[in-house]
């Protein structure tokens, strides 16, 4: 067994340990040694993801070396490493560009408690990445509700708080599907490694055995997963809880929390109950529906947005409806896009909010849209790299969401011939909505304001820290737009590795 | 049908009471009675796979009497499993309980109406 095999391990028990040891630091220390542990993770995972691509095929870590049917495992093939990789770069950007609202919106004492939630936070986001034994997944989904929930009660106004209990509320909701959908899984498959449960699962179905509780199981599990990461019925916590949270929270939550639950759904569509058996489910139709209709729904919600983050929270939520409706398609395209759109969204959606941030921040810190008219000239970086977002959210080529937007429309060409229709026309229209309310606040803030109007805030200065990290994320942008055959092809590969 | 639900009386029960707490936790509006939901709807999970893990007439899974024959004790991995979800959801408990006070100490109510109602009242001052 190589070294590299154990990065895995490594960054999920750092990252629990950066946890502990921050509880009695200083909040500058603090800061430090997260920024340094989160920088140390993207090194590990990409390292890991680089073993994996080198050997071709991925491997199994087994905890304290117990084997196979009693142990518990942590898997890593080229999906993992590279979503390990891409959270951690988000992740760390999304620190960076926000650091000055967390010293601003946190009392100095409590900022250290901040860190410890952060440190949480990625420790349970990379081992749901990597987890390979079920109930291990719903602790470390638990312990991501909690890490997330206090960072949106962190910041003590009273709006955040209500927030948090909304969250709280959904997310409690959606873990209690999850688990009583596992421990009726694991009764009649007897395993909670996934390999095994797979193996088990595949002889039930050819025995023909349990087709009634299969299906409870499988819609248990799909749709507490679908409920934490707010696909559209289920969605009505996530506007206030991005709003309302100091912005890294916002652009964590957005944009890593959420997904991660996707990616655990994925891995439990492919690893345990197998891609025939989600299909001849109709399950994915489900998915597909409700994604097709969160698309229109949050673009809609969107236009009517009175604030500049409310919109963004809103359009996350056409977003989650793209992936979902990308899995709803029930192919390996459709799949290959709705993974390639969650890193999209995760790039972009970051890249949103911290730009809306610095443009809020030279507009006298008013939320509506009237302050923030000529805020791109106030503040130059900012606004460009909210005209970079958008423009990828809308899908221009050369950008990201452009990629995204392609590979789904390709991806429904080859679905069932039902679904092709729709989903193009449904593409089409969201794209629509999308580009109106994003080019609207693009337009507005590229207004200059008239003479007489007065300068509302100064001219923004930017930290160092929040200028890179908004370079990193444009450069995230283009770089997945332009050389995004690539990268496709990576997941292509991660997906097979999967079966 | 009859039969089999008699046999399965427990994890019925399960069931059942995990549609109750499931209701009460989304449906009600008073932070406490949300948190007393929350609580029996975990429960009626652990309960669900203490019925599942527990065979007749085999012992809990602790060495007794130098018996050593696997074939003599239950499986230990549901109640192994039962014991980290009470972990989980004891500090999730707490979470909304401290939530639960800030809440009160800011609003002076549980009701999540009338919290609602006051934060809108505080805004437009």
């Amino acid at each position: 067994m190589s070294f590299v095999e154990n990065f895995p391990c490594f960054s999920i028990v750092l990252c629990m340990a950066a946890g502990i040891l921050s509880t009695p630091m200083k909040a500058k220390q603090a800061k430090c040694m997260t920024m340094g542990l989160v920088v140390l993770v993207t090194c590990l995972s990409f390292g890991t993801l680089l073993h994996v691509l080198s050997t071709g095929s991925s491997f199994v870590y087994t905890m304290g070396r117990f084997p196979a049917p009693w142990g518990n495992e942590i898997r890593a093939g080229v999906l993992e490493a590279l979503m390990a990789t891409i959270f951690s770069l988000v992740m760390l950007c999304s620190l960076a560009g926000g650091m000055d609202h967390v010293f601003r919106d946190i009392a100095e004492t409590r900022i250290n408690l901040y860190f410890i939630l952060v440190d949480l936070l990625l420790s349970s986001l990379l081992a749901i990445i990597y987890t390979n034994d079920l109930f291990t997944a719903y602790v470390f989904v638990e312990i991501n509700t909690i890490a997330a929930c206090g960072m949106i009660m962190i910041r003590r106004s009273g709006r955040s708080l209500i927030a948090a209990t909304r969250y709280m509320v959904m997310s409690l909701i959606g873990s209690g599907l999850f688990l009583i959908g596992l421990a009726m899984l694991y009764d009649i498959t007897g395993h909670l490694l996934m390999e095994n449960a797979h193996e088990a699962m595949i002889r039930l179905v050819q025995a023909g055995q349990y087709h009634m509780p299969l299906l409870v199981i499988i819609s248990f599990i799909t749709v507490g997963l679908a409920i934490k990461s707010g696909l559209y019925p289920f969605h009505s916590w996530m506007p206030d809880a991005y709003g309302y949270s100091t912005m890294s929270s916002s652009s964590i939550l957005s944009s890593l929390v959420s997904k991660s639950y996707i990616i655990l759904l994925i891995k439990i569509f492919y690893r345990v109950i197998g891609f025939d058996n989600m299909i001849s489910s109709k399950i994915v139709d489900v998915l597909f529906v409700f994604g097709l209709v969160g698309m229109v729904m949050g673009s809609v919600s969107a236009i009517m947005a009175k604030d500049i983050y409310r919109m963004i929270a809103y359009s996350s939520i056409a977003q989650i409806g793209y992936v979902y409706m990308g899995i709803g398609l029930g192919t390996e395209a459709g799949m290959v896009a709705a993974v390639f759109h969650i890193l999209t969204h995760a790039i972009t959606k970051s890249l949103l909010f911290l730009s809306a941030k610095g443009l809020n921040d030279v507009s006298g810190r008013k939320k509506n849209f009237r302050a923030l008219q000529g805020a791109a000239f106030r503040n130059p970086l900012s606004g460009a790299a909210f005209l970079v977002g958008s423009l990828s959210m809308v899908g221009i080529p050369m950008l990201a969401g452009f990629i995204s937007k392609f590979l789904f429309a390709t991806a429904a060409m080859g679905a069932n011939p039902g679904k092709v229709l729709i989903t193009l026309i449904v593409l089409a229209v969201s794209t629509i909505l999308n580009a109106i309310y994003f080019l609207h606040t693009v337009i507005r803030i590229y207004t200059p304001l008239e003479e007489s109007a007065g300068t509302e805030g100064s001219r923004g200065r930017m930290s160092v820290g929040a200028a890179a990290a908004l370079f990193c994320l444009i450069f995230l942008n283009f770089a997945l737009g332009l050389t995004s055959q690539p990268v496709t092809d990576l997941l292509q590969t991660g997906i097979e590795m999967f079966g | 049908m009859g039969p089999n639900l008699w046999h399965n009386i427990d994890e019925v029960a399960a069931v059942i009471l995990f549609g109750i707490g499931f209701t009460t936790l989304l449906l009600h509006k008073n932070m406490i009675k949300k948190i007393i939901g929350l609580n029996i709807m975990d429960t009626a999970v652990y309960l669900f796979l203490a019925a599942m893990g527990y065979v007749e007439d085999r012992l809990a899974p602790i060495v007794e009497n130098g018996i050593t024959d696997a074939d003599a004790y239950i499986n230990p991995i549901p109640s192994g499993l039962v014991l980290t979800g009470i972990v989980v959801s004891v500090s999730v408990t707490a979470l909304m309980l401290a939530l639960t006070i800030r809440l009160y100490r800011k609003y002076r109510s549980l009701d999540l109406d009338e919290i609602l109602i006051r934060m809108q009242k505080e805004e437009q001052r």
